[in-house]
């Protein structure tokens, strides 16, 4: 048996645009085992939250990913619409699904540019970058920004969509189509890519389940699971859509699924627009004045996975505890599973192929222990372990379990 | 000037730390690479190693677990090698001031050349921002 050997991968490497640090452990070409270590982009969030007053959280919750910058503060105003017990104006909840779903164009053909250039391809980086560049001057010409768009509010949105620009929407779509069918053709023709991805990196239905993920990155391996069908916020309902579900779950599987999404995102904003002309223009926002005591949940598919935030209110301006979760956390667990098998070359794009997005990922939690001990994460890890074996124990003596290790 | 930024200044090569931000300056960075915006051009190259680098990209509010990695990146580079800070955050730590985590902003480790404010720059902010470091390094005026 060869000895075992590690490969460091991070924090700060050219495959990455994030900080994250892997350990890749190798037999020859062959990756074992892996170990992920995030951390480097944790900033406080929750923490910076809770001290910011109910309007000026929207922002907050914003800058927690730039990629998927509209999905954090959609699912944050849903939840205080939750406390409220309050519907937005129809028109608002079709202009956050126009933008939601541009959102979603943009960092699928971000992600796709980028997987070309994991795969050695940079060709398609550029192609697929070039073909985004509509969707941001679109994003500029509705909310005067490129990235952080800044157009959701408590009860509706900032900003109104002008007639005059659904034109100029409805153009840029329908010109984008034949690109993105170009895309999906490149894909399924070329035998490079066919060849670097088919098979590559398998994320079997079973262990998709069973580590929770979410997304495109369960949907590739068969997985029915879209929080805009299951639990449909804004108008969702309202349009005729259907979830793209395809069954290898491998990295060709996930490619395809992101463009067949795009092509789907794209027909829903044009049926968004065609519902627009037919309402009149008028409010776009609900008026809020208080938050009172209680708590709401909102949950939003951003394009990476369920996006889910929670808020609780004391009555005051300012929430008591904001909790989020992001979807990167699920799914960045399944490269314990896609990765081991496969040679080291394939890891840079197994890595990248749950489109990870690391600062989303990174919530904190410190545990004080009566008040005074601060617990370090070693300690943490170590308390942990104590209780798997105090449960061991338990079990093996009940002998209604068998706990063996899976080495997964 | 030197000889050294005489030869410098015809081909900066540039490398990227995201030392924790939320990846808009990020993907901002990427995007002057592609083609409507074009970098290469000018002769800057995304490059792979810091070994290689003459000007380092920072973006990002410094956190406790990243301060001390950017440091010895800034060591490891060949010198002259010039910083400069994209996007709010570097420059003055934007809305993570308070955060628990978060500790100062980037000129308090490293030197600082040029600082681009924005949440995020556009490409031509950041491109401008570059070349006022171009002018800056050949003591031009303009």
């Amino acid at each position: 048996m060869s000895k075992k050997k590690i490969i460091p991968i991070g924090p700060y490497h050219p495959l990455q645009e994030e900080p994250e640090f892997f350990k890749l452990i190798v037999e020859g070409e062959k990756v074992v085992e892996l170990e992920i270590e995030i951390g480097y982009n944790h900033r406080g969030i929750e923490k910076l939250a809770e001290n910011k007053h109910w309007d000026q959280v929207t922002f907050v919750v914003e800058r927690i990913c730039g990629i998927c910058s509209t999905s954090h503060p959609f699912a944050y105003v849903l939840a205080v619409e939750d406390l409220l017990g309050m519907q937005p104006p129809q028109r608002a909840s079709y202009i956050r699904m126009i933008i939601d779903e541009l959102q979603r164009i943009h960092s699928h053909l971000l992600w796709l540019g980028l997987a070309g250039h994991f795969i050695g391809y940079n060709t398609i980086w550029m192609w697929a970058w070039k073909a985004r560049e509509p969707i941001l001057d679109l994003f500029e010409l509705i909310s005067g920004n490129r990235q952080h768009y800044a157009m959701m509010k408590i009860g509706g949105v900032r900003k109104d969509i002008d007639p005059q620009n659904y034109q100029a929407i409805r153009k840029t779509i329908k010109e984008l189509y034949p690109t993105l069918k170009m895309f999906e053709k490149v894909v399924k023709d070329d035998p490079v890519i066919m060849k670097r991805t088919k098979g590559v990196g398998v994320l079997t239905k079973e262990y998709a389940i069973s580590f929770g993920a979410l997304g495109p990155t369960a949907r590739a391996s068969g997985v029915n699971i879209d929080v805009r069908k299951d639990d449909p916020y804004a108008l969702y309902d309202k349009i005729d859509w259907s979830v793209v579900v395809l069954t290898d779950g491998d990295i060709y599987a996930k490619i395809l699924l992101r463009i067949l999404e795009c092509l789907e995102s794209s027909s829903i904003i044009l049926k968004c627009l065609e519902s627009l002309d037919r309402i009149p223009k008028g409010e776009i926002e609900t008026e809020v004045f208080d938050i009172p005591a209680g708590e709401g949940i909102g949950r939003v598919e951003a394009p990476r996975g369920e996006c889910f935030h929670y808020v609780r209110s004391d009555g005051t301006n300012r929430p008591v505890r904001h909790k989020i979760r992001a979807p990167s956390f699920m799914n960045v667990a399944t490269n314990l599973v896609t990765v081991c098998g496969y040679t080291i070359s394939d890891a840079a794009i197994t890595l990248a192929a749950v489109d990870p997005c690391y600062c989303c990922t990174e919530r904190g939690a410190v545990f004080s222990k009566s008040g005074k001990k601060i617990l370090t994460g070693e300690e943490l890890i170590k308390l942990s372990i104590e209780k798997t074996e105090k449960l061991k124990r338990l079990y093996q003596k009940q002998n209604k379990f068998n706990f063996q290790n899976k080495n997964i | 000037m030197g000889l050294k930024e005489k030869i410098l200044v015809k081909s900066l090569w540039v490398f990227h730390i995201s030392a924790g931000s939320c990846n808009n300056c990020d993907i901002e960075i990427l995007d002057c690479l592609t083609p409507r915006f074009d970098i290469e051009r000018f002769g800057m190259q995304l490059i792979g190693s810091i070994r290689h680098a003459d000007v380092l990209l920072v973006t990002g509010a410094m956190n406790k677990k990243s301060a001390p990695i950017l440091k010895d990146l800034y060591e490891q580079a060949p010198k002259p090698c010039f910083v400069v800070a994209v996007g709010t955050c570097p420059c003055s730590q934007h809305m993570f001031k308070d955060s628990y985590n978060t500790i100062s902003s980037l000129d308090a480790i490293i030197p600082v050349d040029v600082y681009i404010p924005g949440c995020p720059p556009k490409p031509e902010a950041i491109i401008a921002g570059i070349a006022k470091l171009i002018n800056k390094l050949t003591n031009d005026k303009r």
